[in-house]
């Protein structure tokens, strides 16, 4: 074994740092390391150290660069901070990039099986080389378990480096694999071979993982994963969509829970999921089951809501139920598509032909996805409309830590407006358009509910209350005032949006200045609004929930001088449906905007937001 | 508007069927179609199928694309829930609806336009899919609505009403309903009642996906000297290969015909074709038989009609994706919500 650079050189000088770094795992695609970095993250959380873990993939099944980043953080920010404590850099492809990453004063790990030239390194970072490769070499003959070893031996190793408790993977390993004790025999070996090394030729390091109790009950659970278990506490029996990422984990988790929890004894299901041909197709089958009355979903991706506009637009006209999940990555056209971005709300909020608009939900972590989720159907039944929920990437394919999922078993679905056979019976008039309430929600009849009355003819052409074809000026009009009058219902029904007042430590400080933000932006949000809080800048936040928005929002922005929108996107998006909806003066919003296709950091907000501020100070100054 | 309500009266001598509707509860709105159009006639088809099938109108969910076909849902049966869908997206619309509820009988009505051109790939997938629906195309190779153009269902070197000459090939939707798996294929054309009205009984009756291709020929556009789909361009290339008796599972068999040339199908529900062969090589039990006979048949420029497969034993999507018995939007809360202690579970497994 050759080692070529000499190990924990004086660079590392420094405090040690506890539960509060972060470390960038740099692999190839394909090479069995998403699972042994998923254990490392996963063994820190056991420990009762929050951690936010973040794959970075590309668009890509193997050979591309692929990075996982665990931000390991005791205060529980679980945004993507930026920058990098350790790198663990297992891919040469990317090397210069990965090592150019590390913060200074920070450190290196390498496989340092083959010598590398010392032009490779910095003077700043410590480097610690494990010879990997050798190690795994000399133990094990086939390929294939020399490459998946590997990864169990740095994660071994690292263990060591940071002071994870070895076991505490091994019970890891033991859950993975239960039942197969060889597989588990073979890991542990594989992942004392680092711990082992780590303990004979190197030092710990000075970023140390320390047990505490800072996770609580708290799952670690992905959006996608969390808004199916929605899907079917929601009642959603039918599930049609096409592959696309961000969303296909979305529909591959319904599939799993259907086959856990909807599965009778007989082995019969209740429930029906098809892979469509296309979007197009997904939305239609959800669209004709929801007029027949069952509770029906698909998931997708931007690219896939633009193909679903038309049936949008019939789902709106003709008052029909759906939901659709919008597990949003980078756009236009194919853009990132595996990057993340808050860029299809326009797009949604507005999608299809002719005056059209739809309620969204916004959810902010897993827990959420999983109570929009469920949420979702109640709305879509309520409102005969297109319900969307609203992820992105990283919200919906990271595994994130939120609180353990909740259920009020004496909670039912909520059918809205539907008119039985009784009352069909009984002469109650039925006029499938007509406001009967008041609150522009019509009544509808299931198809086959009864022999003689209540049957309707629905179309995506303009009619009369009674569903009757007419392009009369003034039924259009009346109808479509109507409709209007259902989107104003349906503010009351979105969840409210949740406001955060600033700490006023400073009693002569003007409170002048608020923030909008929304989804997967909120933990960096909050822990931004720590950092501006600790320069002096005390703003008070409202964190917006759904679409359309109520009147609280506008309140708010009403009781601000200036109000920051925090956001995912390039064209300001939310800003542009605040401005819109809400008849605001443009000026006083004022765009925060991160668009690169990575998840927005505390540093971006708190930088961009603080500078402004700054600015401002100097012109009170002044 | 173009709504003409149809008197109310009904002839007090008016037959019942075994349910006590008349024919008349099995009309819709007055059609605003052209007079003479060949969808009309496939309209009253559909209503004496039903009529003479007993079945109550109120369980036959009517689906449509856009399209003059896509109009006729609502000029036959009132009683029924329909629902015009946006063009070419009728097929994943019946799909979604018969995932909600199996129960119902899924009439899907579309035209060539709707159905071989913008809405070719829905056709294939629902047809492949093997949803139990009965699949009408309406077709008259032309866009009429929009004023005679030419649909995907040309025939290649037929001519429009100006003049034009069709370059492409035309599409086969039988050929193609025939290789994507649907377990009944017919052809008919609206102008030969006796054989079309036992096709569309026999494709209602039948579970799985069943389509009809009935030839409508389109009096304004498509009906002149030189286009393949006019009333005197089939009916003189029109080449039966067998004649259709549907028996309903609970009638008697009163047909009979001479030993030899009639083959008895039974179908799932008990119904019963009787087949009587007009050719007498063709047999409707082979699909690829089947599609040999219609290619030779179609290069020879004959228009073959009839029960052109059919596969008796067939199973639906439900089926393949096992569903229980109870249609899906009849569950409820207690069935579908799996409740907090499922939860709690679950929770422990993500920590």
């Amino acid at each position: 074994m050759s080692v070529s650079i000499e190990p924990q050189t004086a660079k590392s000088a420094g405090p040690v740092v506890v539960n509060d770094f972060v470390v960038k795992f740099a692999n190839v695609n394909g090479s069995g390391s998403a699972s042994a970095n998923g254990m490392f993250a996963k063994s820190i959380l056991r420990m009762g150290v929050p951690v936010a873990a973040r794959n970075i993939f590309p668009s890509n099944i193997q050979g591309l660069p692929t990075w996982f980043e665990v931000r390991v953080t005791e205060a529980g920010h679980l945004g993507r901070r930026g920058g990098v404590d350790l790198m663990v850099a297992m891919n040469p492809q990317t090397w210069d990039k990965d090592v150019a990453e590390i913060e200074s004063g920070g450190f290196l790990f390498y496989d340092s099986t083959k010598p590398l030239p010392p032009s490779k390194f910095r003077d700043d970072v410590t480097v610690i080389g494990v010879p990997l490769t050798a190690m795994c070499n000399a133990r094990y003959q086939l390929p294939r378990e020399r490459q998946l070893f590997k990864n169990i031996v740095y994660v071994g190793a690292l263990a060591g480096l940071l002071g994870i408790d070895p076991t505490v993977i091994e019970q890891l390993l033991a859950e993975q694999f239960a039942g197969r004790q060889k597989l588990i025999d073979a890991n542990v070996e594989a992942l004392h071979m680092g711990v082992d090394f780590v303990k004979a030729e190197l030092a710990p390091l000075r970023l140390q993982v320390r047990r505490t109790d800072k996770v609580g009950d708290r799952i670690f659970v992905e959006g996608n994963s969390a808004a199916a278990l929605g899907a079917v506490y929601g009642g959603a029996t039918v599930c049609a969509w096409y592959p696309i990422t961000p969303s296909t984990s979305l529909a591959e988790a319904f599939t799993g829970y259907c086959e856990d929890l909807r599965t009778d004894p007989d082995g019969k299901a209740r429930y029906a999921i098809v892979q469509a041909e296309d979007e197009i197709a997904s939305i239609g089958i959800v669209v004709g089951a929801g007029w027949n009355g069952a509770r029906a979903f698909t998931c997708t991706s931007g690219p896939g809501v633009s193909l679903m506009t038309e049936f949008i637009g019939l789902s709106y006209f003709a008052e029909i139920p759906a939901v659709i999940f919008d597990v949003q990555r980078g756009g236009p056209s194919t853009g990132m598509p595996t990057r993340t971005q808050q860029a299809d709300l326009i797009g949604a909020a507005y999608a299809s032909h002719g005056d059209t608009k739809h309620p969204m939900l916004l959810p902010a972590d897993p827990g959420e996805c999983f109570e929009m989720g469920a949420l979702a159907f109640d709305l879509a039944d309520r409102l005969q409309t297109t319900v969307f929920v609203m992820l992105d990437l990283d919200l919906g394919m990271n595994e994130w830590l939120t609180e353990p999922f909740a259920w009020d078993d004496a909670r039912s679905l909520d059918r809205g407006k539907v008119m039985t056979h009784d009352e069909l019976e009984a002469g109650v008039d039925f006029g499938r358009y007509k406001d009967v309430d008041g609150d522009g929600i019509p009544y509808r009849t299931y198809p086959g509910v009864h022999p003689s009355k209540g049957s309707y003819f629905t179309r995506g052409t303009s009619r009369n209350p009674y569903a009757r074809y007419s392009e009369e000026g003034a039924v259009y009009v009346d109808n479509m005032q109507r409709l209007l009058r259902k989107f104003e219902t349906a503010k009351s029904l979105i969840p409210a949006p949740i406001r955060r007042d600033a700490k006023r430590k400073d009693s002569k400080a003007k409170v002048a200045d608020g923030v909008i933000y929304f989804g997967s932006s909120t933990p960096s949000m909050h822990e931004a609004l720590e950092a501006l809080e600790a320069q002096g800048h005390h703003l008070d936040a409202l964190r917006v929930r759904g679409f359309p928005f109520c009147d609280e929002i506008y309140e708010f922005v009403a009781a601000h001088e200036r109000v920051f929108v925090v956001e995912q996107n390039r064209d300001a998006q939310l800003r542009t449906l605040l401005v819109n909806e809400g008849e605001i003066d443009p000026a006083k919003l004022v765009p925060v905007l991160h668009y690169d296709g990575t998840p927005i950091t505390a540093r971006f907000i708190a930088g961009e937001i603080g500078q402004i501020l700054a600015l401002g100070q100097i012109g009170a100054a002044e | 508007m173009t709504y003409i309500l149809k008197p109310q009266m009904h002839h007090p001598k008016l037959a019942a069927n075994a349910l006590g509707f008349t024919r008349r509860d099995y009309e819709g709105r007055v059609s605003t179609l052209c007079a003479g159009c060949g969808h009309d006639s496939i309209s009253a088809a559909i209503i004496q199928a039903a009529f003479e099938l007993d079945l109550p109108p109120h369980r036959i969910a009517k689906l449509s694309g856009i399209g003059c076909s896509s109009k006729t849902p609502d000029y036959f049966m009132g009683a029924s829930h329909g629902f015009n869908t946006v063009h070419g997206r009728m097929p994943s619309v019946l799909t979604g609806a018969n995932l909600a509820n199996k129960d119902l009988i899924y009439l899907g009505v579309s035209g060539d336009g709707d159905s071989a051109s913008i809405g070719l790939g829905q056709f294939a997938h629902a047809v492949r899919r093997g949803v139990n629906m009965l699949y009408i195309v309406e077709n008259n190779g032309v866009y009429g609505l929009t004023k005679g153009q030419f649909s995907a269902t040309s025939d290649k070197g037929s001519k429009s009403k100006k003049g034009v000459v069709n370059h492409d090939a035309g599409i086969d939707l039988v050929g193609l309903a025939l290789q994507l798996g649907a377990t009944f294929v017919g052809r008919s054309f609206s102008g030969d009642k006796d054989q079309l009205v036992p096709l569309i009984k026999a494709g209602l009756a039948h579970k799985g996906a069943a389509f009809i291709d009935c030839i409508s020929p389109c009096v304004q556009f498509n009906n002149h000297q030189g286009s393949t789909k006019s009333f005197d361009y089939v009916r003189e290339h029109n080449e039966a290969v067998n004649r259709l008796d549907m028996i309903p599972a609970r009638a008697p068999i009163a047909v009979e015909y001479a030993p030899g040339s009639t083959v008895k199908v039974t179908q799932h529900d008990g119904s019963v074709l009787s087949l009587h062969k007009l050719a007498e090589l063709y047999n409707p039990n082979n699909r690829a038989q089947a599609l040999g006979y219609l290619q030779a048949r179609q290069a020879r420029g004959q228009i073959v009609t009839g029960l052109l497969y059919i596969d008796p034993d067939a199973s639906d999507l439900h089926d393949a994706l096992e569903t229980v018995d109870t249609p899906l939007n009849e569950l409820g809360t207690a069935d579908l919500v799996p409740g907090a202690k499922a939860l709690d579970a679950i929770n422990a497994g993500l920590r």
